[in-house]
């Protein structure tokens, strides 16, 4: 008979001390690899000019100050474009993105997921094989088809693209699967709920966490919008473009720079966060089935 | 707008039902054939129909009547093709749902694809806006026997994915299962530290400044400061580096989706399997990953294999931000980077149409592949 452990007031099975340490020790050693360039940025971004560009280079700080984050701002209030024009062109472009990207994928998913019309599996086949190639593969065709419609050097030619993003329906579409029950949309239909109502009503707010899943991943794909091929006015780029131009400055910005860096990711991670648990539970049906 | 389209529609569309009926009617006494076709698919279908008969129609106002007009309708009276019409007609708020989506998704993800294939057939050049050049597969021809660059960068391609494929998804799988048995707030803390780096942008770049080609990298500073080399170390721009830190930094930022799926997969698993499998004699934690977990994990493992694969081509953008484009004597030089060159600096938007296309190739081939292996775990 094995020996049976308790761990978090459980009955703990088929686990020997020497794996769980093994594991440990596993863990500890990858979580410091991906842990310390983290630490390193926001060191980085603490220290003085003159700790900066110590040798050897040191990896904690004596004497910790903000003063690369005034500088920060000192630059970018000399900027040529006013900073506060970057911000609003990646707040525009993150708004109306996801803002889009919500609408058409969760009215998608819905109708794919909960209505048996003809040719949703086809619709559901091509959507989960888009899945499988990135975007540098459409880039060429999607610069001739934006040009087609004039929308170059317009900020609608990265948030349009955006909307058809098919990560999120694919998410919505899986998570509605597994957990709204037809019995509970066939009852409110032989109600006299329209379909529309149904989805708005019934339907959405039972996938708060997929449609919470499906705004943090297109937030954080538009948040990350730098240089893009299709902008060209200065006064339409976007923070992240402003940020990396910092950064292009070389040595003499390396403090501005590690700032930037830091206040750029500081943002998407509070966000996943505040999210964590609603994410990982729409990801928790998430599986392919063919 | 829309509805008064669709009532026009409906009235086009019942003339032609009754057209199709007598056509069909006649079809069916000649070829018996056919109909036995038909019913064997129908006898699927069946049980919907008889669902359906209790309910009044459908819940939209107004569009119902005409279908009850007709006598009782069953999918054993029609044709295929009639009972796909009518199903669609019953159903049309579906398309009006999916519409706006699948405009911009078939526009902006589909067509482009098509695109490239038809483009990869011309010398179409954005610089001279020449539009009937058809050259039959020159392009691939080109691509395959002369682009020696082109052959580079395909081999460091695959070196790239085939390395950081498999490890960022081994990796990312075996994570998740050790942290599955912490409590929950141990949990969370591990997944944000291993999944912070693929989420904060362009923070890889301190890896430029821990790897910087001076003194005050912090990897070159150190190893002066010891006396292991005399001269620091020229890392993203010394082409027996680079590639390798490349693959470094790739993986270090490649626990993403495929991990959350993971980790929240592993959570679902029924535990009262495992108390079972311990009682039928399962000895040690591997045994158990290979009977029970990773069986149950089907479903995610592919799609974190697609995650996986899609993101180990993708990083053409980090490759460049580190190592400059072009890399030092192309060390670094992926398809991507291939594609960039013609499509974005050479306009050879023919050329660079064949090259996308033959990128996607790669990736759906590798998909299909991985998830054909991925379906004989457990088994």
């Amino acid at each position: 008979m094995q020996k049976m452990r308790v761990r978090n007031h459980q009955v703990v099975l088929n686990r020997s001390v020497g794996g769980d340490a093994g594991i440990a020790f596993f863990l500890i050693i990858m979580g410091v690899f991906m842990f310390l360039p983290m630490y390193y940025v926001i060191i980085q971004s603490l220290k003085p000019l003159d700790e900066l560009w110590m040798f050897p280079p040191r990896f904690y700080v004596q004497h910790p100050n903000f003063k690369n984050f005034s500088d920060l701002f000192t630059l970018l209030s000399d900027s040529w474009v006013p900073f506060s024009r970057y911000i609003f062109n990646t707040v525009f472009i993150t708004a109306m993105g996801t803002f889009g990207n919500l609408l058409f994928s969760s009215l998608a998913a819905y109708a794919i997921s909960k209505i048996p019309f003809p040719g949703r599996k086809a619709c559901f086949w091509v959507i989960q094989r888009s899945l499988m190639f990135t975007s540098t593969v459409t880039a060429i065709a999607n610069f001739l088809t934006l040009s087609t419609f004039g929308l170059m050097d317009n900020l609608f030619a990265i948030i349009i693209p955006a909307w058809g993003s098919s990560m999120g329906l694919y998410l919505m579409k899986q998570f509605m699967d597994s957990s709204i029950s037809d019995d509970v949309l066939e009852s409110a239909r032989l109600d006299g709920c329209s379909e529309f109502k149904t989805f708005w009503i019934i339907a959405m707010p039972m996938v708060k966490p997929a449609w919470l899943t499906l705004i943090i991943y297109s937030f954080q794909g538009l948040w990350n919008t730098g240089a893009s091929q299709y902008i060209f006015s200065e006064q339409l780029k976007t923070l992240n473009y402003a940020i990396s131009q910092i950064t292009a400055g070389g040595i003499a910005r390396a403090g501005a720079s590690a700032a930037a860096t830091v206040i750029m990711m500081i943002v998407p991670i509070l966000v996943f966060v505040i999210t964590q648990s609603n994410i990982i539970e729409t990801m928790a049906s998430s599986g392919m089935k063919d | 707008m829309e509805d008064r389209i669709d009532k026009n529609n409906d009235s086009v569309m019942e003339e032609s039902e009754n057209l199709q009926n007598s056509i069909v009617n006649e079809e069916v006494e000649a070829v018996d054939n056919t109909e036995n076709v038909n019913t064997e698919e129908a006898e699927v279908a069946t049980d919907d129909v008889v669902a359906e008969a209790g309910e009044p129609s459908e819940g939209n106002e107004g569009e119902a009547p005409k279908t009850e007009k007709k006598k009782a309708v069953s999918r054993k009276d029609m044709t295929m093709a009639q009972w796909t019409w009518h199903e669609m007609k019953r159903n049309k708020i579906a398309y009006l749902m999916i519409a706006p989506f699948m405009f911009v998704f078939l526009l902006f993800t589909v067509f482009p694809v098509v695109l490239s294939l038809v483009l990869s057939f011309t010398n179409f050049n954005m610089l001279e806006m020449n539009w009937d050049m058809f050259i039959g597969i020159k392009n691939y021809t080109r691509l395959f026997f002369e682009d020696d660059i082109f052959l580079l960068a395909c081999k460091n391609t695959l070196v790239f994915a085939m390395i950081t494929g498999p490890v960022s998804y081994i990796l990312s799988f075996l994570v998740a299962w050790f942290i599955n048995e912490l409590s929950p707030r141990i949990r969370a803390i591990i997944t944000l530290i291993f999944y912070a780096p693929s989420i904060s942008g362009s923070v890889y770049l301190i890896w430029a400044t821990l790897f910087s080609d001076d003194a005050y990298g912090w990897v070159n500073g150190v190893l002066l400061d010891l006396g292991m080399i005399d001269s620091a170390i020229l890392w993203f721009h010394d082409e027996k580096y680079a590639m390798t830190l490349c693959i470094v930094v790739a993986l270090w930022m490649s626990l993403g989706t495929a991990f959350l799926s993971f980790i929240a997969g592993l959570q679902t698993i029924n535990k009262s399997l495992f108390e079972a499998a311990a009682v039928d004699g399962i000895k040690n934690r591997w045994q158990e990953l290979w009977y029970i977990t990773l069986p149950m994990m089907r479903p995610q493992l592919m799609f974190g294999a697609v995650m996986a694969i899609t993101g180990s081509f993708g990083f053409g953008g980090v490759v460049t931000a580190l190592c400059g484009f072009p890399s030092v004597n192309y060390s670094c030089h992926t398809i991507m980077h291939c594609l960039d060159d013609y499509g974005n600096t050479r306009w050879e938007v023919g050329y660079a149409s064949s090259i996308a296309f033959v990128l996607f190739l790669i990736m759906i081939g590798a998909n299909t592949l991985v998830n054909k292996m991925l379906s004989k775990v457990g088994q």
